[in-house]
């Protein structure tokens, strides 16, 4: 008998080491309790066991016991040898696999109960130290049994052997709603009822896509995510999807700028994209969000760091020659490794199991920079609920990689989205925004790129005019008539207006210099000719007055000589002056 | 004939074999009765799953039978069959 004290610790919990299992019941199952797990058939029910187990005894050092009332326990381990979980160095003495079948040719009369196999179960639990059990496909066995009482029983006595040694249990039961006669369907709701904690699996077809999901349908004593996760079944097992947002605050904040490829746009936003940030690139059909990607991929190559394109809608071949035509050389880097471009034509699959694709083939490649073009189409495959989800991740995802990640999504001019936010709602969780239009005008399609938003960054507001040619990617100079920016043809006219404006002002001034010169010419000689005027004048003037002065000279000489001529004496000239 | 401790359904087993046994095969039988509880290894080689669990291992085929044997006409069903087989 157990003894019950008030429970004043918080419930301990197994881990399963199943991704984002232990996330939503915070810590795993209920330790010591049983678990009930229940699914159709191919849910995936022997492999959450199994995984269950083995982490036990990866991870913990703990011996766990699988018994398969189902499945040859041979065939089992053979077929989860293709997971890559190093079942090879696994001590026999750690996993033990009881055959529990029954054998077709056994006959049966009268009553019958389990407590001869929870014996020899108890006497290896006791050999082997095992803290962990499953017991896979339950409903084999009660099926068996004559009547919903006795079936009542022997689950009753599995828990209460379950609880008494103190192990931690996991039932496995087909739950296969359409088929299950009334009595199974009883025993199956007396096991959910018994255990503390209950976990459904399910998979489902919607619009025919195949979606896994998982819900946590109680958990005695502890809090848990009530929402249906979906899961895919990946190279490491279960991968069920969680958005680890907690984890995130871990992760390093940069201030480095990686370039986008287009040296102008670089310039717009103040150096480049940020490093570890999620770019959005939209636009209409054939606004070469393709090409911004293919360029951005181009100047990661150069930097030396490894890249994944995903495209959605090309091969690798016809991306690599569509963007030589602008200029982009992607060949050498594929060739070299550095460039891996994944087709995801070819994936097929939910929306999260392309996600999970993506996160496999980017840690793998050890990606730095990430491309997914177009991302929109993860919308379109599975349902709208489950795809903002699925990008809320593929953010989340690269951010706690550290890798700068560049997604395109198509806008279609029609659907009236136009820049109030793409279907996915990553507008509002990427960090730049960048959309490209065409704009019509004066009977042209001029591309225009126009920066929404960039967190962060003090970036132009301008509407530039996106140019391709096959010398690169590049952005026009602005020129703007009438508070209009000109694009195509028309900048091209402004442009030769404003060079034959030049020119003709150019040449005006050389003909007003000309004709200065020729003014100033004249005015000098008129000034010569005024100065020898002057000069001549001036001498004119000299000799007045040296004549002048000599005739009065000779004046006032005249009669004193005069006088001295005529050899008077000085009374007689006096007399005869009187002035 | 493995049994579980002293259970309801162990007993009934038992004693239902015993009887049947000295009905149809008077002094031509032998029974071994295990007890999982005193010796699971024994059963966990057997692969004993369900108790109680008779086991014929002579003569030849073994046959199964599992249950408190309180309908005997299984039994005699699969003797029956045996018998014609011969």
């Amino acid at each position: 008998m157990r003894s019950f004290t008030t429970n004043t610790v918080v419930l301990s919990k197994a881990s399963t080491g199943i991704e984002g299992f232990d996330d939503i019941t915070g810590g795993g199952l209920p330790d010591g309790r049983t678990t009930l797990l229940e699914g159709d058939a191919g849910s995936g029910k022997t492999l959450f066991g199994f995984q269950f187990l083995m982490h036990g005894a990866q991870s913990f050092e703990e011996p766990g016991i699988f018994v398969a009332f189902e499945e040859e326990p041979d065939r089992i381990v053979a077929n989860f040898k293709a997971f890559d979980w190093k079942m090879a160095e696994l001590q026999e003495n750690q996993l033990f696999f009881m055959d529990a079948r029954i054998s077709t040719d056994m006959v049966q009369s009268g009553e019958f109960d389990i407590s001869g196999m929870l014996a020899a179960l108890e006497a290896k639990v006791g050999e082997m130290g095992a803290k962990r059990i499953v017991f896979d496909a339950v409903d084999v066995i009660l099926a068996l049994l004559p009547d919903g009482t006795t079936r009542k029983r022997e689950v009753y006595r599995l828990h209460e052997w379950l609880l008494s040694l103190g192990l931690t249990g996991l039932i496995t039961a087909k739950s296969d709603n359409e088929r299950m006669g009334s009595e199974a369907h009883e025993a199956l709701s007396f096991m959910q009822f018994m255990v503390d904690c209950s976990v459904v699996l399910n998979h489902r077809v919607a619009l025919g896509v195949s979606q896994r999901n998982l819900r946590v349908r109680k958990f005695r004593g502890s809090g848990f995510d009530e929402n249906e996760a979906p899961f895919v079944i990946g190279k490491r097992g279960f991968d069920v999807a969680r958005a680890r947002t907690v984890s995130r605050h871990e992760t390093n904040v940069s201030n480095e700028r990686v370039s986008s490829g287009v040296t102008r746009l670089d310039t717009m936003l103040g150096g480049g994209y940020y490093r570890g940030a999620s770019i959005l690139i939209t636009g209409s059909p054939g606004t070469a969000k393709t090409t911004l990607s293919g360029a951005f991929a181009e100047a990661a190559c150069r930097r030396g760091e490894p890249t994944t394109f995903f495209s959605f809608d090309s091969d690798a071949n016809e991306i690599i020659r569509n963007l030589t035509s602008v200029g982009i050389e992607l060949g050498p880097y594929v060739k070299c490794g550095l460039l891996s471009i994944v087709s995801a034509r070819t994936m097929s699959g939910s929306a999260e199991t392309i996600l999970v694709h993506i996160k496999t083939r980017a840690k793998e490649h050890g990606s730095r920079c990430l491309v997914i073009d177009p991302v929109s189409t993860l919308a379109k495959i599975g349902n709208e609920l489950t795809a903002h989800g699925v990008a809320e991740r593929l953010i989340d995802f690269s951010k706690s990689e550290g890798s700068t990640l560049l997604c395109t999504s198509l806008l279609d001019e029609l659907s009236g989205h136009a820049e109030g936010g793409s279907p996915l709602q990553i507008s509002t969780m990427a960090d730049t925004w960048i959309h490209l239009n065409y704009l019509v005008q004066a009977g042209e399609r001029n591309r225009g790129l126009s920066i929404i938003k960039s967190r962060g960054t003090a970036h132009s507001n301008q509407v530039r005019e996106l140019i391709l040619s096959d010398e690169g990617v590049t952005l026009a100079d602005i020129y703007t008539a009438g508070g209009e920016v000109l694009m195509g043809t028309m900048r091209w006219e402004k442009e030769s207006a404003e060079r034959l404006k030049n020119e003709v002002a150019s040449v005006e001034e050389r003909l007003k210099l000309v004709t200065l010169e020729a003014e100033e010419a004249v005015l000098e000689v008129r000034a010569k000719s005024l100065q020898t005027e002057l000069l001549a004048k001036k001498v004119e003037k000299e000799l007045l007055t040296r004549t002048t002065g000599s005739r009065e000279g000779e004046l006032a000489s005249m009669p004193g000589r005069m006088s001295e001529l005529r050899g008077s004496d000085d009374s007689a000239a006096k007399e005869c002056d009187p002035s | 004939m493995y049994v579980a401790g002293e259970t309801q359904n162990s007993c009934k087993a038992i004693a239902n074999l015993k009887s049947f046994c000295l009905l149809n095969f008077a002094g031509r039988f032998e029974i071994e009765v295990v007890d999982v509880f005193k010796d699971p290894i024994r059963a966990l080689e057997d692969k004993i799953l369900l108790t109680p669990t008779l086991v014929r291992v002579a003569p030849l085929p073994v046959l199964k039978v599992i249950g408190s044997l309180s309908d005997s006409e299984p039994l005699l069903n699969l003797l029956d069959q045996e018998a014609l087989s011969v």
